[in-house]
């Protein structure tokens, strides 16, 4: 058996939560900008207007064609760039997280634009017609009566999808940002403790996804009641 | 070369002198690296995570190493070239695998950690004068058995992906038909571990990196280095591609630091002294080609 | 940005001298196209075992296939796949230890993604049969069993035919990620395509050429896997269920 000395995960706390704040940072955005730019993605789809329907579905497809993995690498090394030269970033500002953002944000908004439509198509058609008929637009109809339901009933599947985003983080370590497990890994790679480490780390994520996926669970049920 | 880097001292003195004389007249026409650093008051250095001891990160997360030491004297040399007040330093970190791509899109000036100045990476990016030597040996277990490498045939041998040592493996397996089982890791921590739970009887890498893993060991008596050299390789800072300017510079300043006992010191420092985070001390003396370097310094490489 | 493109490097012949990269891009673009068609087949086996334990009345065999899918569902891809491959042996005894990492490692790591990846997608799996199931009315089970079948056989006969058909288009998409999770075991050494791609970039020091030809590859075998599955889709699509005539 080996012999296992956990002695590096002390001292190593304050840059193991640094790197948390990371894993978090990027899960809470990907989320929020990925729901609003996937709704868009989903309302382009569905709309009557071809060529946004055709944008968005290429758009869907690409990023679920490939692997996260490829896409963080790609937006690591072209983003950068370009975010220096639209937004006029003083150079040299660390985008590394930027971009990981961004690539997270837009990867996940295919995934969210998916569920989203499910949940648009799910609300009965009734509905639609029955707020036409009150003299609403077709933007009305969609902001007051569409939306609110359909988010209603997605918002479990949203969540999950945002617990399966938190795990994918970890797949920054492609741009030595270092999240929670690329710190975890760092640390252990510099002392000599990987396995320690990485077990150290599969313990953490299984705790707070965990913990995380029973809150949707609980939230599911008292739904249901509703 | 070393007229013209003559010609040069002469000019930006008498760019000095004019500055002095007439108050807002430029000393020279600045382009490329120099004039980006000098627009903007930022110089971003490449560095590495965990390349014990050229350049990795101590328990306080704070890059240290004999390769950034190195850098941080072509810092202070493009500073006073630049006559900055303030030149802010930003860090990134680099991988094998992206640390060229960095170097190319602009996110990085200068990159100083142990990369190998070699023939095809001069076709992308432009190299510093050496600032190290290393020959590619074996790691292995005292009690192995392994002493050089005609004992690997037949064996699982562990190396880092995209290195030299990979190559030179690869290509000595398949000469020789050895029947090596090579494997490629990822980074050489996770080579080291390979090595160290068993997976293979031997690591080959760069001498001076195996002393820094070996170094991290639980009990680092249990190995040893041994092996006929299979290469040498320089490593040099990698500078962006076709800027004469801002590789003089940065030459200059690590050739005088050479040639002063600066950098001899800094070796000391980082090789033969304890060093953080635990206190290990590499013990690996200067070898004969480090001190062939410090004394006539170059930017040659190997292949 | 001062890159010098050269497309022509997929037809040089490699560093080590025994092929060309092209020949390595197509060696990497097989491992992907093995490990993962040969992990979907255990992730189906093993996927729809636990997900038919959840939903058995038996408490014990529920809560074990529950604990299953929680401990792979919760622990992020990357993670266990080095838990697999440099913790397990670490965990076994001594001399199981030795004698695994004594085998070929091409094979150590084919074997350890391979298992990584099938048990990962099999907790995913198993969700899916088992809401597939839980889909059916629970008329359909009480049919069974009230016409005499025992409960294995009401599984059998009326509750997993019907429930296969259903899953078929969620699992699509189940097939479609294990293509693209398999890209992560290029961390653990394994030379497929990803991994290629990056030997590529470490080789020639030409990373767009190489990143571009690994995308590429990857939207190629998306693609026919899609126009497949749609194809299995339409077979098996049941009448008068969403999405059925």
């Amino acid at each position: 058996m080996h012999e296992f000395d956990w002695s590096s995960i002390p001292g190593a706390w304050p840059f193991l939560w640094d790197g948390m704040v990371i894993s978090l940072q990027i899960t809470i955005t990907a989320i929020l900008v990925g729901i609003v730019w996937g709704t868009l993605l989903a309302l382009m789809r569905l709309s009557s207007i071809k060529p946004l329907a055709w944008f968005a579905a290429a758009y869907v497809n690409l990023f679920r064609a490939v692997p996260l993995v490829m896409v963080l690498l790609w937006f690591f090394l072209i983003v950068p760039t370009l975010l220096e030269s639209l937004l006029g970033l003083p150079r040299g500002s660390d985008v590394r997280l930027a971009s990981a953002i961004t690539g997270f944000a837009l990867f996940e908004a295919a995934y969210y634009s998916e569920i989203i439509r499910a949940g648009i198509q799910s609300v009965s058609k009734g509905q639609m017609a029955a707020a036409s008929a009150l003299g609403m637009t077709y933007g009305q109809s969609m902001r007051l009566v569409v939306l609110p339901q359909a988010f209603r009933n997605m918002i479990p599947l949203l969540l999950t999808q945002g617990i399966i985003l938190f795990q994918d983080t970890s797949l920054v370590y492609v741009s030595a940002l270092a999240d929670f497990f690329g710190a975890a890994y760092k640390v252990g790679d510099r002392d000599g403790r990987l396995v320690e480490l990485l077990l150290f780390a599969g313990a953490v994520y299984f705790v707070i996804c965990f913990s995380a996926s029973r809150i949707v669970r609980h939230y599911q049920n008292k739904m249901k009641v509703a | 070369m070393k007229l013209i880097k003559k010609s040069q001292r002469w000019m930006l003195a008498a760019g000095v002198a004019a500055v002095l004389l007439s108050v807002p007249a430029m000393a020279k026409e600045l382009t490329g690296t120099l004039k980006k650093i000098k627009d903007t008051g930022v110089i971003t250095l490449g560095h590495r995570e965990s390349s014990i001891p050229f350049s990795y990160y101590d328990d306080k997360q704070q890059v240290i190493g004999y390769s950034q030491a190195m850098m941080l004297i072509v810092v202070e040399a493009v500073k006073a070239d630049l006559k900055l007040a303030k030149l802010d330093i930003k860090l990134l970190p680099v991988t094998p695998s992206n640390r060229i791509t960095l170097l190319q899109n602009g996110s990085l000036d200068i990159e100083c950690g142990s990369t190998t100045n070699n023939t095809e990476r001069q076709k992308q990016v432009s190299f510093s004068t050496t600032i190290f030597i290393i020959e590619t040996r074996l790691l292995t277990k005292k009690t192995s058995g392994i002493k050089d490498f005609p004992d690997l045939a037949g064996k699982n041998v562990v190396t880092t992906a995209g290195t030299t040592s990979e190559r030179l493996l690869r290509k000595m397996n398949e000469d020789k038909q050895m029947g090596m089982n090579v494997i490629s890791a990822k980074d050489h921590g996770e080579a080291f571990l390979t090595l160290e739970t068993g997976r293979a009887v031997a690591f080959m890498m760069d001498d001076a990196l195996l002393f820094g893993e070996m170094a991290k060991a639980r009990r680092a008596s249990d190995w040893t280095v041994v092996g006929t050299p299979q290469s040498f390789e320089a490593y040099g800072c990698m500078l962006p591609k076709g800027d004469p300017a801002f590789k003089s510079v940065v030459d200059d300043a690590l050739a005088k630091a050479m040639k002063s006992g600066e950098a001899e010191k800094i070796y000391a420092k980082w090789f033969l002294q304890p060093i953080p985070p635990k206190g290990l001390n590499l013990e690996f003396p200067l070898s004969d080609a480090m001190k062939a370097l410090y004394k006539a310094p170059n930017d040659k490489a190997y292949d | 940005m001062a890159y010098n493109w050269n497309w022509d490097v997929f037809l040089q012949p490699t560093a080590t001298g025994d092929d060309t990269y092209l020949g390595w891009m197509f060696y990497g673009f097989k491992m992907t196209i093995a490990l993962s068609l040969s992990s979907w087949l255990i992730a189906l086996a093993v996927g729809a075992v636990v997900g038919v334990l959840r939903t058995v009345p038996n408490r014990g065999l529920s809560g074990l296939a529950t604990a299953y899918v929680e401990v792979f569902r919760n622990i992020p891809l990357l993670v266990q796949l080095f838990l697999w491959y440099f913790v397990m042996p670490e965990l076994l005894p001594l001399a199981w230890g030795d004698a695994l990492k004594q085998t070929n490692p091409i094979l150590q790591q084919f074997f350890a993604a391979m298992l990584c990846l099938a048990l990962f997608t099999s907790a995913r799996v198993a969700e899916q049969v088992r809401s597939g199931i839980n889909s059916l009315p629970p008329g359909q089970k009480n049919a069974g069993l009230a016409m005499g079948f025992t409960l294995p056989q009401t599984y059998r006969f009326v509750l997993l035919p019907m429930a296969v058909r259903l899953i078929v288009p969620p699992l699509t998409s189940e097939f479609l990620n294990i293509f693209k999770n398999s890209a992560v075991c290029s961390t653990i050494g394994l030379l497929e395509l990803a991994a290629q791609g990056r030997q590529l970039v470490d080789y020639t020091a030409q990373p767009y050429e190489s990143f571009i030809a690994v995308t590429l590859a990857y939207l190629l075998i998306n693609v026919v896997v899609m126009f497949g599955m749609r194809w299995l889709e339409e077979r098996v699509r049941v009448p008068g269920y969403i999405g059925g005539k």
